[in-house]
C-alpha cells in the first residue's frame, strides 16, 4: 500500500529537518496551492471527499465553504489545528505531530489559504512535550524557509502560526471548548449555531481541524481527488491511521486504506489476542463509542459501516476487551474519566456521569444493587444526544449504554454475587 | 407577531424571542434555571426542554431547550409530552443528587425558585445512595451569605456578577460536578450590585445576611409597595417586616426603572429603619435637655410657638415626601417655605428642571438608558451618585456591538454568542470625571481634570457637534480631538445620551451638558439628557419651590422670622457648622420633625418622630421627573406618625380648619396635585385608597401569613382587629382575593406555584416588559415644544487658585456618603474613614505617601487627616469623602492648603 501520512516518517522518529522534508518531497502542495484561486483549493478538497479525522467526520470541503471570504469578509480569520487529543485509547495525532510536523504545517498553509486565514493556531495536548518542542522547531524553520510570516512565497499571503500548549481537559479538543480554551476562558463549549466557521475564535471566522485531516491536505493537492478517492477500501477516501490497544499480541499504530475491516486490524496488524485470552469485544473508535462484538469482526472501519453496525468510526484507535478484564471495571475506568472531564456545563452531564461513575464503583466493588442497572439505562438516555450541551456526554454513555446491551449478565453477576468475578481475593 | 402551537394550540407571539419567553409571557408554567429574562440564554441547565415537531404530521419529535430555540413562525412543540416531562423531571433528580435539601433550615425556603421548580415538574424521590459533595463556604461580607453545598449550578451568579454587573472578584472554579462559584479567597464582594445575587440565585446559595440577622420567612412577611430612599432614582421595592421591624428589601420590578435590580445601597441601607437612632416619641428641651412628653403637650407646645404665624418659616427637604414637604408649606405659607436644599443645590437643581422642562433633550427612565447607543457622563461618578443607573450604563455599552449580531442572524437573546461575537467591543461611553470611577473598565475613553475643565470639555463637544455653538479658547491639542471623537460618536449614535449633574457643584458643567444636548438635537437627533439628583425627593421639593436654606438664614438673620419648623432634613449636611449654629442660635424657636437622631436634633426645642418610609406613605419624585407613590409597609407604631400627619395635627392645634380635610393621603395628594400646576399628574402615580380589587382590599400579607391570632398574644389574648388603612388600598392583613394588583399596588411578587421573585414573571404583560396595566408612576417632566433656549456661553477662564492651592472636590461613595444608608450597620462597615484624597505624584511632590496625616486649610477651618493615594484623580485636586465629613465653609469644590501635619 501506498503510504501517505506516514511517508515522511523516519524510523527512528525523529521528523525530518525543513530542508530534509524539502528534499523529499515536503512542502511542493504549498507553491501549488498559491497559484490556485482560494476557492479552487476547497473544491479540490471537496472533490477529496476527505472526512474530518477527529472523531465526527464531517466533509472537510464543505466545512470550508461556510466561511465568509473576499473583501468583505471580517479578519482576521484563524486556523486551528485540534492536537488535543485526549481520547482514550487514542494516539494517532501524537505520531504525526512528533514525527512529521512540517507535514501538519504544510498542510495548514493549504487550509489557511483556502479559506483566507490570517492567523494559524496549533492546539496541542501539554502533556505531548516531544510534539511540542518538536512543532516549536519546525514552526520556527517553516517561517526560515518562508512558508509562513509575510508574503509567502511572494504570493502576497501572509500567515503567522503559533503552538499553543493546552493547560489540560478532554474538553479542550471539542472544537469550541478549544476555542474558549485559546481565548483565556473556562474550556465549555459555545452554543452553535452560529458556527466558528461565521464567528469562532475571538469573535472571527474560523476553522478548527484535527492534525490527521490536516496533514492529508499536501497529498491531495499533489496528486488530486480522485488519487486520494483511490487510496481507500470503501466510500470514505483515503487512508487512515488506525490504532489498536489492549490485550493484543502487537498494540500498535498503522496507515491503511479506509475501510480496512476490524479483523484485519486485530489479527493481521496486531497479531490477535495475547496468548490464552480471548476476544470480547472493541471500542472501534476510541473510548466514546459503543462496543462491538465478536460478531462484528468485518464490520469496515469506514464512518458508515461502523455505525450501522452500532458504533462510530471515531477517531479510528481501537480499545479490545478480553475476557480476563472484567467489562464493568472498563467501564467504570472510562466513566471516571469522563465525569472528571465533564466541564460542568449541563446538569446530564455534570450530575448524570459521576452518578454512573458511583453506581458502577458500587457495582464494582461488590455493593451493586439490582435497581442499578435501570438507573445506568436511565443516565444513558439523559445524556443521549441533543439532551446535552455537547458531544462529551453522548459519547461518554457510549461505552457504558453498549455494556449494558452485550456484557448485561456480567453486571448482573456482580450485584448478585456482591463481587467482582474478576477479582480473586 | 408570529404564530405558534404548544400542545396543539395555537398561539400568536411577538417575534424575536426563545420558546421559553413566549411560552412564558403566554402565562405557561415551562421550568428554567439558568435563563433569567435580564441575562439571556445560554443552554445550561436543560431544565426547559419541550419537545419539538418539525410539521403536523411529525409524531415522534425532538427535544429542544425552548430556551435556545427561536418561537420562529409555526414551530410546534409541546410541553406536556411525557417523555418531555419525564426529562424535566430527570434534570430535578439530577439537580438534586447533591442538593442538601435543607429546607427547613435554608433562608431561601418558602421564595425559592428550586423548590418551585421541583414541585412544577413532579420530582419526588431521588434514587441516588451516594455522598453528597461537600464545599466550603467563604465570608463575601457584611451583606451577603455563602452556602454553596445548595448550589445546582446553574450559572446565573457569575453570568450576572461578571458579565453583566462588571464584577471581577468572583468567578466559577474547578469543573464537573464540582463547580464552585465565589471569590477565589474569603473577602467581602467589591461589585455594589452583588447584592442582586441574592434575587439571580434560584436555590439559597445566596441569601440576605442583614435578613439573616432577624429572619422571617416570605411567607411570613408583611409587604408594602414602596420606593427606594437612597437616591434620586427611585427604584421601586418591596420592604418586608415582622413584629414591628423592618426585614429586608427586595427588588419590585418596573420595566422602566430599576428592572430586575437594585443597588446594595438600596437593597441594604434598609436597616436605619430598626436603628437605635429613631426618635420614637415627642421630646421638648427642659433644662436644656431633651425630655419625652405626650403628643398633647407637644401640639399644644407648639400652637403657642405659632401664634404670631408671620413670625414662622418652614424648612423642607428633598428626603421628605411631596405631601410632608407640601403640608409644610401650606402651615408655613409659600412665601416662608424654603426647600431645605443648600443654596448651590437648589440653584443647579433649579437649572436641571430648567432644562428638561425646555428641552430639546428628554429625560430617559433607566431602561432608556439601558438602551442607549453612545453616551457621555460629564461629572458624574454614576456608581457612586446615582447607583443603578451605573448598571444600565454597563448595559448600553452594548448596543452598538450587539448590532453586529444583528447582522449575522444572532438573537440577541442568545447571550454567550452575542458576547464571544462582540468581545470587548464597547462604547462609545465617554466619562469625562475629576477622579476614576467603577465604569472607566467599559469606557471608551476617560477624562480626567477639575470640575471647570470638564465644563469646558462639554462646551467643545458641543462646538463640534454645531458650530453655532460658543466654542472655548485654550483647550490642548489632545482635549481638542477628543472633544471631536465624542461628537462624532454621539452624532453617530442613534439614541446618544449625555449624563450630568450637581455632584460636582458646577452650574457651568449643566450647561456643557445642556450645551452638547441642545447642539446634538441642531444636528438631527433626538438627545437624551440625564441629570442625577443627589436625594429621592430633590426634584420633587423643588417642583414645590421655595427658597433654599441660604435664604431661609436670611429670614432669620433679618428678624422677619424667629421660629422654624423643619421637616426632616439636617443642616448640617446642608451647610457650615458655623452658619448652622449662628442660624440656630438666632433663630428663638427651632422645631424639628424627623425619623433619626442627627446633630440638628440637638438644636431643637421640639421634636416630633416623623415615620419613615416604611411607616408611611407619599409620593417622591424621581432624576428621571417620574412621581412615585410608596406605601405604609407596616402602622408606625405609638407616637411615630407620618410628618405630613404631624403638619395636619399642627394645623389643627393652631386652629387651622382648613386642615380638617387632610384625613387621608388622598386628601393630601389632592392639595398637592390642585396646588402645584407642575405637579398636577402626581395623583395619577398611583389608584386612590377607594381603590378595590374584586370588591376587597389588597392584601400585604401572604394568604400563608403566620402566627395571626398568636403574634400579639403575650399583649391580649383576643386577637385584636387589623390596623385601618385609610390612606391606601392595602389592607394590613392576609385576606383578600389573589388577583393582580395595579402595577403601583404590588406588595410582593407570588402567583401559585411560584413562591420566589420570579413570579414577577406572572405580573408582566409579556416577560421582561412593562407590569400588567403600565408600569409604576408617572412622568411630570417632557420637554416643551417651544423654541429651544438659547446656547449657554461658557465663561472665558476656568477659575484657578493661587499657588500652592488644591482645589479640593468632593468624592462620593455608595456605602457612606448617603445620610440615612449610613445608619444601617452593613453599610456603616463598608463605608470609608474620613481621607484626603492625592494623586500619587502629587503626594510625591509633597512629600507624603499613603496614611501620611496632613493638615487640610480651606477658608478659616483646618483638620488634620490621613492622606490617600488615588492614581485616578487628576493632578492638582484633593479629594475628600462626600457626606461623611462635616462641610466646610461654603462647600465643595474650594481651594485649600495642604500640609504635613
Ligand atoms: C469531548 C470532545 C473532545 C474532542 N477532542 C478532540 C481532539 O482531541 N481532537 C480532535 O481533532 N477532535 C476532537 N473532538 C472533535 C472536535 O470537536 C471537532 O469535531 C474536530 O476537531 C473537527 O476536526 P475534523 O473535522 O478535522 O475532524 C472532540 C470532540 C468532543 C465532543
Ligand atoms: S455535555 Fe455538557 S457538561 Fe458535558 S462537557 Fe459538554 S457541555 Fe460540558
Ligand atoms: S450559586 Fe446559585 S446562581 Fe450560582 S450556579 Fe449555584 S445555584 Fe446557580
Ligand atoms: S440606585 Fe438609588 S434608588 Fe436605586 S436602589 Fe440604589 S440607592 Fe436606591
Ligand atoms: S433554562 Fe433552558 S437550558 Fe437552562
Amino acid at each position: 500500500m501506498e503510504k501517505v501520512l506516514t511517508r515522511y516518517i523516519q524510523p527512528d522518529g525523529v521528523p525530518l529537518d525543513a530542508r530534509a522534508y524539502e528534499q523529499a518531497g515536503g512542502y511542493q502542495s504549498v507553491p501549488k496551492a498559491l497559484k490556485m484561486a482560494p476557492k479552487e483549493v476547497t473544491e479540490i478538497v471537496k472533490q477529496s471527499n476527505l472526512r474530518g479525522r477527529g472523531g465526527a467526520g464531517f466533509p472537510t470541503g464543505m466545512k470550508w465553504t461556510f466561511v465568509p471570504t473576499g473583501p468583505n469578509a471580517p479578519h482576521p480569520k484563524y486556523l486551528c489545528a485540534n492536537a488535543d487529543e485526549m481520547e482514550p485509547g487514542t494516539f494517532k495525532d501524537r505520531l504525526l505531530l512528533e514525527s512529521a510536523p512540517h507535514q501538519l504545517i504544510e498542510g495548514m498553509i493549504v487550509a489557511a489559504y483556502a479559506i483566507e486565514a490570517d492567523v494559524a493556531y496549533i492546539f496541542v495536548r501539554g502533556e505531548y512535550v516531544l510534539a511540542i518542542e518538536r512543532l516549536q522547531k519546525a514552526v520556527a524553520e517553516a517561517y526560515n524557509a518562508g512558508y509562513l510570516g509575510q508574503n509567502i512565497l511572494g504570493s502576497g499571503f501572509s500567515l503567522q502560526m503559533y503552538v499553543h500548549a493546552s493547560g489540560g481537559r478532554y474538553m479542550c479538543g471539542e472544537e469550541t471548548g478549544l476555542l474558549n480554551a485559546l481565548e483565556g476562558k473556562r474550556a465549555n463549549p459555545r452554543t452553535k449555531p452560529p458556527f466558528p466557521q461565521v464567528s469562532g475564535l475571538f469573535g472571527k471566522p474560523t476553522i478548527v481541524q484535527n492534525v490527521e485531516t490536516l496533514s492529508n491536505l499536501p497529498h491531495i493537492l499533489n496528486h488530486g481527488p480522485e488519487w486520494f478517492k483511490g487510496l481507500s477500501k470503501s466510500e470514505d477516501a483515503g487512508t487512515k491511521l488506525y490504532g489498536v490497544s489492549g490485550k493484543v499480541k502487537r498494540p500498535g499504530l498503522w496507515e491503511l486504506p479506509m475501510g480496512t475491516t476490524i479483523r484485519e486490524l486485530l489479527e493481521e496488524h496486531a497479531g490477535g489476542m495475547q496468548e490464552g485470552l480471548a476476544f470480547r469485544g472493541v471500542l472501534p473508535g476510541g473510548a466514546s463509542t459503543d462496543f462491538l462484538t465478536a460478531q462484528h469482526l468485518d464490520v469496515k472501519m469506514d464512518f458508515g459501516g461502523v455505525q450501522k453496525a452500532g458504533s462510530r468510526l471515531g477517531t479510528g484507535t481501537m480499545i479490545v476487551l478480553d475476557d480476563r478484564t472484567c467489562p464493568v471495571g472498563m467501564v467504570r475506568n472510562l466513566e471516571h474519566f469522563f465525569a472528571q472531564e465533564s466541564c460542568g456545563w449541563c446538569t446530564p452531564c455534570w450530575s448524570g456521569l459521576s452518578w454512573a461513575e458511583q453506581i458502577l464503583t458500587s457495582i464494582e466493588e461488590g455493593r451493586g444493587r439490582p435497581e442499578d442497572l435501570e438507573e445506568l439505562e436511565f443516565i444513558c438516555k439523559f445524556c443521549a444526544p441533543g439532551n446535552t450541551f455537547c458531544a462529551l456526554a453522548p459519547g461518554a454513555v457510549e461505552p457504558l449504554q453498549s455494556a449494558l446491551k452485550y456484557f448485561r449478565e456480567d453486571f448482573e453477576r456482580h450485584i448478585l454475587a456482591q463481587h467482582c468475578p474478576w477479582r480473586t481475593h | 407577531m408570529t404564530k405558534i402551537f404548544v400542545d396543539g394550540k395555537a398561539y400568536e407571539v411577538k417575534a424575536d424571542q426563545s420558546l421559553l419567553q413566549a411560552c412564558l409571557s403566554l402565562g405557561l408554567n415551562l421550568p428554567y434555571f439558568c435563563w433569567h429574562p435580564a441575562l439571556g440564554s445560554v443552554g445550561a441547565c436543560r431544565q426547559c426542554a419541550v419537545k419539538q415537531f418539525r410539521d403536523e404530521k411529525d409524531t415522534r419529535g425532538r427535544l429542544v431547550m425552548s430556551c435556545m430555540t427561536p418561537a420562529a413562525d409555526g414551530t410546534r412543540i409541546s410541553i406536556e409530552d411525557a417523555e418531555a416531562a419525564a426529562f424535566r423531571k430527570g434534570i430535578i433528580e439530577g439537580l438534586m443528587l447533591n442538593h442538601p435539601h435543607d429546607c427547613p433550615v435554608c433562608d431561601e425556603g418558602g421564595e425559592c425558585h428550586l423548590q418551585d421548580m421541583t414541585v412544577m415538574t413532579g420530582h419526588d424521590y431521588r434514587r441516588t445512595r451516594f455522598p453528597k459533595r461537600t464545599f466550603h463556604n467563604q465570608y463575601l461580607g457584611p451583606l451577603i451569605n455563602h452556602e454553596m453545598n445548595r448550589c445546582i449550578q446553574c450559572y446565573r451568579c457569575v453570568r450576572y456578577y461578571r458579565e453583566y454587573a462588571g464584577g471581577h472578584d468572583f468567578d466559577a472554579f474547578s469543573s464537573r460536578s464540582q463547580v464552585y462559584f465565589g471569590r477565589y479567597q474569603d473577602g467581602v464582594l467589591e461589585n455594589e450590585f452583588a447584592g442582586n445575587l441574592v434575587e439571580i440565585c434560584p436555590t439559597g446559595v445566596f441569601t440576605d445576611k442583614t435578613l439573616k440577622r432577624h429572619y422571617t420567612r416570605k411567607w411570613d412577611l408583611q409587604f408594602g409597595p414602596s420606593v427606594c430612599v437612597h437616591c434620586g432614582l427611585g427604584c421601586n421595592i418591596s420592604a418586608g417586616e415582622r413584629y414591628g421591624t423592618l426585614r429586608r428589601i427586595v427588588n419590585r420590578y418596573n420595566g422602566e426603572v430599576n428592572g430586575y435590580f437594585l443597588c446594595d445601597r438600596g437593597r441594604f441601607g434598609y436597616e436605619f429603619v430598626n436603628s437605635a437612632e429613631r426618635l420614637k416619641q415627642p421630646l421638648q428641651r427642659q433644662d436644656g435637655k431633651l425630655q419625652p412628653i405626650s403628643k398633647a403637650r407637644a401640639l399644644e407646645a407648639l400652637a403657642g410657638l405659632l401664634a404670631d404665624p408671620k413670625k414662622v418659616i418652614g424648612i423642607g427637604s428633598p428626603r421628605a415626601s411631596l405631601e410632608a414637604n407640601y403640608a409644610l408649606r401650606a402651615l408655613v405659607g409659600a412665601d416662608r417655605f424654603y426647600t431645605g436644599l443648600s443654596a448651590s443645590a437648589a440653584r443647579l437643581t433649579a437649572v436641571a428642571l430648567e432644562m428638561l422642562r425646555r428641552g430639546p433633550a428628554r429625560t430617559p427612565s433607566l431602561g432608556e438608558i439601558e438602551r442607549a447607543d453612545a453616551v457621555l457622563i460629564l461629572g458624574e461618578d454614576v456608581t457612586n451618585v446615582a447607583p443603578r443607573m451605573a448598571l444600565a450604563l454597563r448595559q448600553s455599552v452594548r448596543q452598538q456591538p450587539m448590532r453586529k449580531a444583528d447582522q449575522l442572524k444572532i438573537p440577541r437573546w442568545l447571550d454567550h454568542p452575542v458576547r464571544e461575537l462582540a468581545q470587548d467591543q464597547k462604547g462609545p461611553l465617554y466619562i469625562a470625571t475629576p477622579a476614576a470611577t467603577r465604569l472607566d473598565d467599559v469606557a471608551t475613553e476617560t477624562y480626567r481634570a477639575a470640575p471647570d475643565k470638564i465644563a469646558r470639555l462639554g462646551y467643545a463637544v458641543a462646538h463640534a457637534l454645531d458650530a453655532g455653538a460658543p466654542d472655548v479658547a485654550g483647550l490642548s491639542e489632545a482635549e481638542r480631538s477628543l472633544a471631536a471623537r465624542i461628537a462624532e460618536a454621539l452624532k453617530s449614535a442613534e439614541r446618544p445620551l449625555v449624563v450630568s449633574g450637581p455632584s460636582l457643584n458646577s452650574e457651568a458643567i449643566l450647561q456643557a451638558a445642556a450645551n452638547v444636548a441642545r447642539a446634538l438635537s441642531a444636528a438631527g437627533r433626538a438627545p437624551s439628557l440625564s441629570l442625577t439628583a443627589p436625594e429621592c425627593n430633590t426634584l420633587g421639593v423643588t417642583m414645590i419651590g421655595g427658597g433654599s436654606l441660604a435664604d431661609a438664614f436670611q429670614a432669620v438673620k433679618s428678624g422677619s422670622a424667629d421660629t422654624v419648623i423643619i421637616l426632616e432634613n439636617d443642616l448640617y449636611r446642608r451647610a457650615s457648622a458655623r452658619a448652622v449654629d449662628e442660624f440656630f442660635s438666632s433663630a428663638r424657636h427651632i422645631v424639628l420633625l424627623d425619623s433619626v437622631t442627627t446633630p440638628t436634633v440637638q438644636k431643637a426645642e421640639l421634636v416630633l418622630p416623623a415615620a419613615t418610609f416604611a411607616e408611611s406613605d407619599g409620593t417622591l419624585v424621581s432624576s428621571e421627573g417620574r412621581a412615585q407613590r410608596f406605601f405604609e409597609v407596616y402602622p408606625p407604631v405609638g407616637e411615630i406618625q407620618s410628618s405630613w400627619r404631624w403638619l395636619r395635627d399642627i394645623m389643627m392645634a393652631a386652629g387651622r380648619r382648613e386642615a380638617a380635610a387632610w384625613q387621608d393621603l388622598d386628601a393630601v395628594v389632592a392639595s398637592v396635585s390642585d396646588g402645584i400646576p407642575a405637579l398636577a399628574a402626581v395623583a395619577q402615580a398611583a389608584p386612590s385608597a377607594s381603590f378595590r380589587l374584586a370588591g376587597a382590599k389588597i392584601p400585604r400579607e401572604p394568604h400563608r401569613y403566620s402566627g395571626r391570632t398568636a403574634m400579639l398574644a403575650n399583649i391580649n389574648v383576643s386577637e385584636p382587629k387589623p390596623p385601618e388603612d385609610s390612606d391606601s388600598s392595602l389592607a394590613f392583613s392576609m385576606e383578600g382575593v389573589f388577583a393582580q394588583p395595579p402595577a403601583s399596588l404590588i406588595p410582593f411578587f407570588w402567583s401559585p406555584g411560584w413562591n420566589s421573585i420570579q413570579s414577577v414573571n406572572k405580573f408582566q404583560e409579556e416577560i421582561a416588559g412593562p407590569l400588567r396595566g403600565g408600569d409604576p408612576g408617572v412622568r411630570l417632566l417632557e420637554p416643551s415644544a417651544a423654541e429651544p433656549r438659547a446656547y449657554f456661553t461658557p465663561a472665558s477662564e476656568p477659575t484657578s487658585g493661587s499657588a500652592g492651592e488644591w482645589l479640593l472636590v468632593p468624592l462620593y461613595h455608595i456605602f457612606g456618603s448617603e445620610e440615612l444608608s449610613r445608619l444601617a450597620p452593613g453599610i456603616a462597615e463598608l463605608s470609608p474613614q474620613p481621607y484626603v484624597a492625592l494623586n500619587p505624584e502629587d503626594a510625591n511632590a509633597l512629600g507624603v505617601q499613603e496614611e501620611t496625616s496632613v493638615t487640610l486649610s480651606l477658608e478659616s477651618v483646618s483638620r488634620t487627616l490621613p492622606v490617600k493615594l488615588m492614581p485616578g484623580l487628576a493632578r492638582g485636586l484633593a479629594g475628600l469623602p462626600a457626606g461623611i465629613l462635616p462641610i466646610e465653609g461654603s462647600g465643595l469644590p474650594a481651594w485649600s492648603r495642604i500640609s504635613r501635619a
